[in-house]
């Protein structure tokens, strides 16, 4: 969070803070260091470039040239992308439509459930203290350290079979294979103890005349929470909700692990992988299905930087 | 196609009414509560769900996974400690350690050491926010995404015939006739993918640390301008302590993210050609070889080697906050 307040701060003060810089600025400014951050921009653009120019080609071109050919000789077309969204040509009727229909499916629930849930619990951590609920704050907290490796198999073991002590049911096995709810509940489990943290700094710090003068009106906590509290707290939920939807979006362990690849249910990145692996010589449909799969979160980064960046920042310990 | 579309979307869409639909009953029939039950139901309702879904999803299975660690592949033997000092004395997974180590170390210091450096120089150049946006873009790509455009940059042809993967072609431009399979030469082939992370996440660095310069209080460098300290001896002296902690925050950031590297290396080699680490060992042992013990032991293994770091990390920032 000390990193989202730097980031505040640069945005409210770039002018104070700007001569003091000039030392060491001055001191680096030459036509070298332009060059440099110039030639680190394109070798920072130049292979997503590639990726996209070829998904692009004719299939021909693709596989006897070079991309950059196509600057000198520019044919154009859209098949591939009509090939592999919907003809597959990998063994697969539909191609990669399912799994980016899946991706969809997965994503929203995924965003929405652990926001939701997280906000209620850090509205009572932060404005019903309770014994105990210190203590529940830090153990939440601590939550964070643990990497999804560690859940991994039982999760996996609890979703398919349920559980059992000692030959006691304790939780019945839920016919859950082949839909999302899996890979919705695993998302949301995993990301509520960075959800809760971040959403508990924000909600702590609302101004408490207001949650009193409610209270003080006879509103119920529920509806304090509801008509005061998530009002408020829209910057914070926006930038985790962007931080969710791509950490999501763009997972391939959890939807790898909670759907098994299948095509009825697995998210894109699974499929993309499993391609890369198998058909990595059709480069042309393997671009065109990687731009599909990176076009939503490269729009998203695009239109909403500055919201990005903030939940970005806030995240990247996630995990 | 369009008839199973339309029921996957209606089932996103019915789980999404459905969860709401509940949320909103509960809190309507708990807010008719009064007095001392109000408030116990409001602790229960709303932070019920977040508890239980925690402890089922986190604290129980990582205490089985441990329990697990200690047992055979389908935990009707107890073996001890047999799990670890398989991981220990297996010589393919002292590779996937020695891997793993290499990736700890170098990927997060040159990706730091690099985001320093654009910091340092990138505010001062006209369209820095471009500049800025384009260094930054791989961070909103997946890491599927990212392997598959870098897999496309290391692609192998013959050198006889026209190249497509353009690293070998900027090898020939540059009078080397004859590169090799990229991917295939061990040990270049662990580094050629660390470009990816350290492509992927120098932005983050880039961002985080020019924040940090940019907090440096005005005084503290006037006052070490008007000392005499210039350039070089400014930046080393001033700059670099001043922003200490936040490089630290920076590093072991990168450093947690890369020991649970996971999506690089499986769609790039599949941990083949001796390029595998150990969440994607541990990946293979639990769905490839279903050895739920040797799976155990690495998540644990991958479990201690996180703490630490998540532990400093977290005690750099609330320095950081309180000096503040």
């Amino acid at each position: 969070m000390a990193l989202l307040t730097r980031t505040e701060r640069e945005r409210s003060e770039p002018a104070r803070s700007a001569p003091a810089r000039t030392g060491v600025r001055r001191a680096l400014s030459s036509p070298l260091s332009s060059a440099v951050v110039l030639l680190v921009t394109v070798v920072w653009t130049v292979p997503t470039l590639g990726l996209l120019v070829t998904s692009l080609r004719p299939q021909q071109d693709v596989a006897q040239t070079g991309w950059w050919d196509f600057f000198a000789h520019p044919h154009l077309t859209l098949a591939n992308y009509h090939d592999v969204l919907f003809n597959g040509g990998f063994g697969v009727s539909d191609g990669l439509m399912p799994y980016l229909v899946n991706s969809i499916a997965i994503t929203v629930p995924a965003t929405l459930f652990p926001i939701a849930i997280a906000a209620m619990a850090a509205y009572v951590l932060a404005w019903i203290p309770f014994k105990g609920s210190d203590t529940i704050f830090f153990v939440f907290f601590a939550l964070q350290v643990v990497p999804l490796q560690m859940a991994l198999v039982p999760l996996l073991q609890l979703f398919s079979g349920g559980a059992h002590i000692g030959g006691v049911t304790v939780f019945p096995a839920v016919g859950m294979g082949g839909t999302y709810a899996p890979v919705w509940i695993a998302h949301t489990m995993f990301a509520l103890p960075l959800a809760v943290f971040l959403l508990h700094n924000f909600i702590a710090q609302l101004p408490r005349d207001l949650i009193e003068a409610a209270r003080v009106d006879g509103a119920s906590h529920f509806r304090v929470f509801r008509s005061v509290v998530l009002p408020l707290a829209t910057p914070a939920l926006a930038s985790f909700a962007i931080f969710q939807f791509l950490w999501v979006w763009n997972d391939l362990l959890v939807g790898l692990t909670f759907t098994g690849g299948a095509p009825e249910s697995a998210p894109m990145p699974s499929r993309l992988a499993q391609l890369s692996g198998s058909f990595g010589d059709h480069w042309e449909i393997l671009t065109a299905g990687a731009f599909v799969s990176v076009v939503i979160p490269l729009i998203v980064f695009f239109s909403l930087q500055r919201y990005f960046v903030r939940g970005l920042l806030a995240g990247s310990v996630k995990g | 196609m369009w008839g199973d579309t339309s029921i996957k979307l209606g089932n996103m869409f019915g789980a999404v009414a459905g969860f709401l639909g509940v949320l909103l009953l509960l809190f309507y029939l708990a807010g008719f509560a009064r007095g001392r039950l109000s408030r116990r139901l409001a602790i229960l309702l709303l932070l019920g769900p977040a508890v239980l879904l925690l402890l089922v999803g986190i604290v129980v299975p990582a205490v089985r996974t441990i329990y697990l660690s200690l047992f055979n592949e389908d935990s009707t033997k107890f073996l001890g400690a047999g799990n670890y000092t398989w991981a220990f004395g297996d010589s393919d997974i002292h590779q996937v350690l020695l891997n793993t180590l290499l990736w700890i170390v170098i990927a997060p210091i040159l990706t730091t050491a690099l985001g320093l450096v654009l910091a340092l120089l990138v505010d001062r150049l006209r369209g820095q926010a471009v500049y800025k946006s384009l260094i930054f873009m791989p961070m909103a790509i997946s890491f599927v995404g990212a392997s598959i455009i870098w897999k496309f940059v290391y692609d192998y042809r013959d050198p006889s015939q026209p190249q497509i993967g353009l690293l070998s072609q900027i090898c020939i431009w540059l009078g080397w006739h004859n590169p090799p399979n990229w991917i295939l030469s061990h040990p270049l082939n662990n580094f050629l993918l660390m470009i990816i992370m350290i492509w992927v996440q120098t932005g983050f660095a880039m961002v985080v640390l020019s924040a940090a310069i940019k907090a440096i209080p005005e005084d503290v460098t006037e006052a070490a301008v008007l000392d005499g300290a210039q350039g070089w001896r400014l930046f080393a002296n001033v700059t670099i302590p001043m922003i200490r902690s936040t490089i630290i925050v920076v590093l072991t950031t990168v450093m947690i993210t890369t020991l649970k590297l996971f999506d690089i290396i499986r769609t790039m080699t599949g941990g083949n050609f001796g390029t595998q680490v150990l969440a994607n060992e541990m990946y293979n042992q639990a769905f490839t070889e279903f050895n739920n013990g040797r799976a155990g032991a690495l998540a644990v293994l991958l479990f201690l080697a996180v703490v630490p770091l998540v532990a400093y990390n977290v005690r750099m920032l609330r320095k950081e906050r309180e000096v503040r």
